[in-house]
């Protein structure tokens, strides 16, 4: 991923990876605890991106291939951005942290760690995350570190499409043929567990008050809009109890080492391979 | 919205109960100024899912400010087969050209 030319293609000021690190080669220094934070927030990108570039060539439809395809490059975008960041709090690059940690050097959520399913599960997971991180890079914007407040507004608006194109699908499936409902609502009964571990506040949390974004305050915007395209879609909000899950995130769901061990393979087989 | 989705049967797959979705003509405005030019097609299960899939497909490098998608069923087109009729009219007619005229004398600033 790293060492890409710092010049610009497209025109305007984008927030890029390349600026992160930029900053970081200046010698911007970033504490142990923003760290972790910065963790948490690029590995649910890194994991659901990784997730979702398996349905290239295997959507229903080939524009899906590349919505979802378009989706998890942004992710990918998000993901780099944060773990440069991270990784500058203890001399690591994006690389370093993506490819070369354990599965418990990992701060993924269990949500994003689920297996796509059919589409109507992925759907279902997309609508979940997006809908979070929109609430998530909406208040972000207002950090008091300046870093995580310039990944935020550049994700933002990123994933205010990956939001409409979730709830886009969600409506035709849930209001399409009594197949495509099934589908939906079963996707959404499978994710649903995973939703609470979203929203938990722990120590980290309270320790970096003003910087990070406390997860406990996403929850009331969150079921209001998820409730709302649920409504519109004539589905239902499922009424599952919570998975076991872990609010430091140290813990996963037994899924995660396959699909590190995946992702991992090639940069471990040939280190420093470039191409 | 969430209008029931419309499939077509195409002829490939006859016979399989595959279907398929409408297909789309994409047009892209690259800048102000400029106007939308046909940029290629898509399959979409209706219409905002087909400005959707054109701005994944064809502004994926910053082509385009605006997008118009188009049923290709509404596209009326000129018949191939009669190019001659449709088409040989203006050959030979160069007076129908500018450049076929000559500057008048007196006349500056052409």
């Amino acid at each position: 991923m790293s060492g890409e030319s710092a010049t610009r293609i497209t025109p305007g000021n984008a927030f890029r990876p390349e600026d992160v690190a930029a900053q970081v080669a200046q010698g911007l220094q970033v504490g142990e605890d923003v760290a972790e934070y910065a963790l948490r927030l690029g590995d649910d990108a890194l994991i659901l991106a990784q997730r979702l570039g398996w349905w290239i060539s295997r959507a229903p439809e080939l524009e899906e291939d590349i919505a979802l395809g378009n989706i998890a490059l942004d992710q990918i975008g998000h993901a780099r951005s944060f773990l440069t960041y991270a990784g500058a709090a203890w001399g690591k690059s994006e690389d370093d942290l993506a490819y070369f940690r354990g599965e418990d050097g990992f701060r993924s959520s269990y949500l994003v760690e689920q297996p796509n399913g059919d589409f109507g599960k992925t759907i279902a997971r997309q609508l979940v995350i997006s809908v979070y991180q929109h609430e998530l890079y909406s208040r972000l914007v207002a950090s008091t570190d300046a870093t995580l407040a310039a990944v935020a507004a550049k994700a933002l608006k990123e994933v205010d499409y990956h939001r409409d194109h979730a709830k886009q699908w969600t409506l035709r499936l849930g209001d399409g043929t009594e197949e495509s409902n099934r589908r939906i609502t079963a996707g959404l009964v499978s994710v649903w567990p995973y939703v609470d571990q979203l929203f938990q506040d722990d120590e980290l949390i309270e320790r970096l008050d003003g910087v990070a974004v406390r997860p406990s305050e996403l929850r009331e915007p969150f079921d209001a809009y998820i409730a709302a395209v649920l409504a519109e879609a004539g589905l239902e909000v499922p009424q599952v109890p919570n998975a076991m899950t872990d609010k430091s995130r140290r813990r996963h769901s037994e899924h995660l080492g396959y699909l590190l061990a995946e992702m991992q393979v090639l940069a471990r087989e040939h280190p420093g391979a470039t191409w | 919205m969430a209008k029931p989705v419309e499939t077509v049967e195409t002829p490939a797959a006859e016979g399989h109960g595959k279907q398929t979705w409408p297909l789309w003509e994409v047009f892209v405005r690259s800048s102000r100024g400029l106007s939308h030019v046909h940029a290629g097609s898509l399959h979409a299960p209706d219409a905002e899912m087909a400005v959707r899939n054109a701005r994944d497909l064809y502004t994926r490098r910053n082509e385009g400010v605006s997008l118009w998608v188009v049923p290709a069923s509404a596209i009326v087109a000129s018949d191939p087969d009669a190019k001659d009729e449709f088409f040989e009219s203006p050959k030979g007619k160069d007076y129908r050209h500018a450049t076929y005229y000559t500057k008048s004398e007196g006349v500056k600033h052409l």
